[in-house]
């Protein structure tokens, strides 16, 4: 027979399990931010910044990559933002919970839920095949707006849920027409947490490596047109890493990568509890 | 038409983007890939283990039975410390060191899939393959990275789950004499349960879809793992090692191993919005 233990000992027990479990997951957080930053901010110079990369990416810079990526995020967001921003303003301003919300909610979840190496199949498909648009900035940014596009809805969403309802009720007995209400007062309002979505998707857009190496390409000039191939730093980082052609600078690309990374996540989040703050 | 009904016009067909998104891709992935598994045969095509696209050979059932392992494994490492950080978020640690340390946790989620896959090679295959033997490249460092790569997911939806389970139910067992821990086990897990399988769900669905870590560590071989050290293929692995230079019928296979991956990822999916539902 196992002898019962006192309550009070379980507990302890319990606790204590929990509590190292915990700690070692926040061990292996601070490992892997840790060793990539010891490892990769010595490669950060401003010519590693500022050069292209020569021979393969054995010598000079990122900074062809840098460019690459820039272009691809940008067109993502200016394809998604209004396309993500209008759902989010249909679901909450215009219509009441019924068939047809369930069903744009229902695909904006099932899309967020797509992995990326399936867009990549779809962006290759289409883009870079059937509409002939090569391997391209283009056909990346593309695949890429489709894939922040659940991020911007759920985040324009909540923004816009936020705004307290007086706003619009001052409004309207003012004489104000719903079209004025919510371009001069409602999404201004919701515009930090608006912002916050798009920050996210930047973050989303600059990891982003299985979809872009199947649309954007691994090309490493300087892109100039949207039809131009582009490599971003997410896809140099892999095949650097890969092909082990220069583990310094695979360090110095991934600390760049993570470090912009976790900074605008970081300020997405201290936008958003100012939010929350604000209308709370 | 007034200016409203206009407006309401463009944004009715501006928010149909997404669900468009989601049946387009649906629709260009299935027809790419649908005539080789009915010229291969559907029962073939996912059972058996004869992957020589140059040779009109397409069986995917390795990589079927690779991918749900790796994932298993994850789980096997992601659940218990996911659910572990959540349990002391929610329950045991003060409001302000709750606030600190659930935004950290969820920073994990921002880190680029390389760079996971990246530290894999670099710490953990030489590990395993310095004291447990095998190629290093391998099942067990897919899992491993996948575990550690769901732990955000894990964390912040159970962590939602159990903060959404009202006070009233600690309190009243608290009031019956009950510990904390007690408290924990029989009332607020149990209360906060089909959260914490949403949670579990939508994890797995991340380590199914996880293509870039994988292929770093995984080794990518094409066989039936018979130990956890052997180097074994995805069903995401497949599609990215091969259609950079895959044409014609093979690169139709490829589209097919997609067909497959999105099936059993979107009954993932579906059975987490399902629950959250039925709550």
């Amino acid at each position: 027979m196992i002898p019962r233990l006192h309550p009070k000992v379980t507990q302890a027990a319990a606790k204590t399990l929990l509590w190292a479990l915990t700690g070692l997951t926040l061990l292996i957080l601070i490992f892997i931010i840790v060793n990539i930053s010891i490892k990769g901010l010595p490669q950060m110079t401003l010519g590693f910044l500022f050069q292209d990369p020569q021979d393969m990416g054995r010598h000079g810079g990122i900074f062809s990559t840098i460019i690459a990526t820039v272009y691809v995020t940008l067109l993502a967001i200016v394809l998604a933002s209004p396309l993500g921003v209008g759902t989010a303003i249909y679901l909450t301003e215009y219509t009441r919970e019924g068939w047809a919300t369930r069903i744009i909610r229902f695909g904006a979840e099932c899309l967020a839920g797509v992995p990326s190496i399936i867009l990549g199949l779809f962006g290759f498909v289409l883009f870079v095949m059937k509409l002939g648009f090569g391997w391209s900035i283009l056909s990346g940014g593309l695949t890429l707006a489709i894939m922040v596009l659940p991020i911007i809805i759920r985040t324009a969403e909540e923004a816009i849920k936020a705004v307290p309802q007086e706003y619009r009720e001052v409004c309207f007995s003012l004489g104000m027409s719903q079209w004025q209400t919510i371009t001069r007062i409602v999404l201004p309002s919701a515009l930090p947490g608006i912002t916050t979505g798009i920050m996210l998707s930047v973050g989303r857009s600059l990891g982003e490596t299985a979809v872009l190496l199947f649309t954007a390409g691994s090309a490493l000039r300087m892109p100039t047109t949207l039809f131009d191939s582009g490599r971003t730093m997410a896809v140099h980082f892999y095949i650097l890493a890969r092909e082990g052609i220069s583990m310094p600078n695979a360090y110095g690309t991934a600390a760049i990568l993570m470090i912009s990374i976790l900074l605008i996540n970081l300020a997405a989040y201290t936008l958003m509890q100012r939010l929350i703050k604000r209308y709370s | 038409m007034d200016q409203g009904k206009f407006v309401e016009r463009v944004l009715f067909l501006l928010a149909l983007s997404s669900i468009s998104s989601l049946v387009v891709i649906t629709v260009f992935i299935f027809l790419e890939g649908l005539p080789l598994i009915f010229q291969t045969g559907f029962k073939d095509f996912i059972l058996s283990s004869h992957w020589a696209p140059t040779k009109g050979h397409f069986g995917i059932g390795a990589m079927i039975v690779s991918s749900l392992l790796v994932t298993i494994g994850a789980m096997v490492l992601g659940v218990p410390l996911g659910l572990a950080c959540a349990i002391v978020l929610a329950e045991f640690s003060s409001a302000r060191l709750r606030s600190f340390l659930k935004p950290t946790l969820e920073l994990l989620a921002g880190i680029p899939s390389v760079v996971y896959g990246f530290l894999g090679v670099i710490w953990l295959v030489p590990l395993i393959r310095n004291y447990l033997g095998g190629p290093g490249l391998s099942l067990l460092a897919a899992a491993v990275i996948l575990g550690i790569m769901i732990l955000p997911t894990i964390v912040s939806i159970s962590i939602d789950a159990l903060t959404a389970v009202p006070d009233i139910y600690r309190d009243g067992s608290i009031a019956l004499g009950a510990t904390e821990w007690q408290t924990v086990r029989r009332v607020v897990l149990p209360a906060a349960s089909s959260g914490i399988i949403t949670a579990i769900i939508l994890g797995m669905g991340r380590a199914v879809g996880e293509t870039m870590a994988v292929i770093m560590v995984a080794g990518n071989a094409i066989k039936l793992p018979t130990s956890i050290l052997d180097p074994v293929r995805t069903l995401t692995s497949n599609i990215a090692l091969e259609l950079g230079y895959a044409a014609g019928r093979h690169r139709e296979a490829l589209f097919a191993t997609g067909i497959v991956l999105f099936v059993i990822i979107m009954i993932l999916n579906l059975s987490a919005t399902l629950i959250t539902r039925r709550r």
